[in-house]
């Protein structure tokens, strides 16, 4: 069965699989595989590996800084979608129309988009200072006391959200706007031939044929904010205090801090867990609202 | 809404989106102690004393080769395996193509947040911590690619092959004399993707990387911004060189980066 012909076929599908196979085998499902059984053991990346059971989840879902960091990673999900879909969705029916200088105003939204998340953290923390920033001086000469921003624990949050928002709100605006254009003219001829207002077409026509736009945004937006990491690290450092340390973090700070391997593979696995949850009850509850022409 | 107004509100939005890249250019040429008094638009003494600060924090010149030649040879080997790939599910029938499929499937769902600390595990057991190797590790193969791809193959004309079969040409050679010419604007869009995303990568790096001269150019200017912390000008100076690069490469192929961002919620 197997002649030289087969043997020149396997080599051909190696000779065009393994270059991306191999690696992919190595660097992500190796390591994953490894982080469950390391997430079985109790280990500080030195000394041996002791056996532990469940022990490492069933610690972690007691642990007060892990709930903490679940719950500021919901928070900065709660403010930032809200805040960064009705951004986009603004924008997006604005340029939804024709105007002079429209592609020229458009990049400059979306310019953000294309910027690391390291400078976009370090130009909004420089912005926001609560001590020498514009944003703390222009408030300043209105007469409105600034707020400490990244430096004091209830505004930490909302002052990396507003910077997550600004870079974000240009690709939502895109990915809206594309939508809104696949909308066909007649539905809202026929509306209009109704008798209905701009604002009842919108919410009655283009609002429920804008839903799966929507929904490709709310599902991007849910799982890179559960990974929220970069933007926050360089801006608070999770801090003042642990006051706004995300769940990524928690899980560098278990490794690199704490030097609980263990701990910190056992919480990347519930961390993989939760967005699969999350994308799987999306899924799920697309039907109840998504509507597709 | 007139047009009027609407056009005035969208041009004082945009400022508002451009400002902070003005605010960073403005700081960075901001003199001295100057930063840290009463901020003003136009500096009163402006010089490169911020660029210059930087070059002395920290090797900021090999820093920048470093994002740069990173990024290259990731988008190099992202593009040569992810198109191998592609061409293999989409021309190539072997045993078990499916269940690899579904592998590749799975990868997709790994994000590198979740893949950090066990990967740096794996990386400290090869001994690679803190080596250009270890920037790479990551970047040599990604499933996204491989799915972006085979779509853009799939949908050629098998003719195309069969006739090229017919004329004595093996696999390699469709691949590379008919396949890889007609994929061009699915390459060209793959390619600017992972130059982004390598340019401005931060986690991995942050934890595989330990000496100032493997580091990249975000974690350079985050070990910048943590160690001398109110000298915003050097910051801002670090930032503007590494916008710079971004922002011609966003001139250059504006279109082409919205379009695919558009494409992308359009499926």
């Amino acid at each position: 069965m197997v002649g030289p012909k087969g043997i020149r076929k396997a080599g051909i599908v190696a000779l065009f699989l393994l270059p991306s196979a191999v690696p992919l085998a190595m660097f992500t499902i190796a390591p994953m595989v490894a982080a469950g059984w390391i997430s079985l053991h109790s280990w500080n990346l030195q000394s041996p590996m002791r056996w532990i059971g469940l022990d490492n989840y069933t610690r972690l879902l007691g642990d007060a800084d892990t709930r903490d960091a679940l719950l500021h990673t919901l928070l900065f999900l709660a403010l930032y979608l809200p805040l960064v879909y009705v951004c986009g969705l603004a924008l997006a029916v604005a340029f939804n129309r024709r105007f002079p200088g429209r592609n020229l105003l458009r990049s400059m939204y979306f310019l953000p988009v294309v910027t690391s998340w390291v400078v976009v953290a370090l130009t909004w923390k420089w912005l926001l200072n609560p001590a020498n920033g514009l944003v703390n001086h222009l408030l300043g000469l209105a007469g409105i006391p600034g707020p400490g921003w990244w430096a004091s624990p209830g505004w930490a949050i909302p002052s990396t959200v507003i910077a997550s928002a600004w870079k974000d709100s240009g690709f939502v605006m895109v990915i809206l706007l594309a939508g809104l254009q696949s909308i066909p003219e007649e539905y809202l001829e026929a509306a209009r031939l109704d008798g209905a207002s701009a604002w009842q077409s919108f919410w009655k026509v283009t609002f429920p044929l804008l839903t799966p736009s929507s929904y490709f945004v709310v599902m991007i937006s849910l799982i890179s904010g559960f990974q929220v990491f970069d933007q926050i690290y360089v801006m608070t450092g999770g801090g003042p205090a642990g006051a706004s340390r995300p769940l990524v973090e928690e899980i560098y700070d278990l490794t690199f801090r704490y030097g609980d391997a263990g701990g910190a593979s056992a919480l990347s696995l519930l961390l993989f867990a939760l967005i699969l949850v999350v994308t799987v009850v999306q899924q799920r509850l697309q039907r109840r609202w998504v509507h597709y022409v | 809404m007139s047009r009027r107004l609407l056009i005035a509100l969208l041009a004082a939005g945009a400022l508002f989106m451009i400002f902070p890249f003005v605010w960073t250019v403005v700081t960075s040429i901001t003199v001295g102690g100057d930063v840290l008094t009463t901020p003003r638009l136009i500096p009163e003494r402006a010089g490169l004393d911020g660029y210059r600060k930087l070059f002395e924090f920290l090797p900021f010149w090999r820093i920048a080769l470093n994002s740069l030649v990173l990024a290259v040879v990731s988008t190099a080997l992202l593009l040569i395996t992810s198109s191998t790939a592609a061409y293999a599910f989409a021309r190539l029938e072997f045993p078990g193509k499916n269940v690899v499929f579904v592998g590749y499937l799975a990868t997709l769902m790994i994000p590198m947040q979740v893949l950090v600390v066990p990967l740096f595990i794996e990386i400290r057991a090869l001994d690679l911590v803190d080596t250009y190797a270890s920037l790479i590790v990551p970047t040599i193969a990604s499933a996204f690619g491989v799915f972006l791809l085979r779509q853009s193959v799939a949908v050629l004309p098998r003719e195309l092959d069969e006739a090229a079969f017919v004329d004595g040409a093996g696999h390699i050679r469709i691949f590379l004399r008919i396949i890889l010419p007609l994929i061009r604007p699915a390459l060209a869009t793959y390619g600017l993707f992972a130059f982004m995303s390598s340019w401005n990568a931060f986690l991995w790096p942050l934890v595989a990387i330990r000496s100032r001269e493997f580091m990249t150019l975000p974690l350079g200017l985050s070990t910048l911004s943590g160690q001398y912390s109110n000298q915003w000008n050097a910051i801002m100076a670090g930032s503007v060189v590494s916008i710079v690069p971004m922002l011609v490469l966003y001139a250059l192929a504006q279109k082409h980066i919205v379009q695919s961002v558009a494409n992308a919620g359009l499926k």
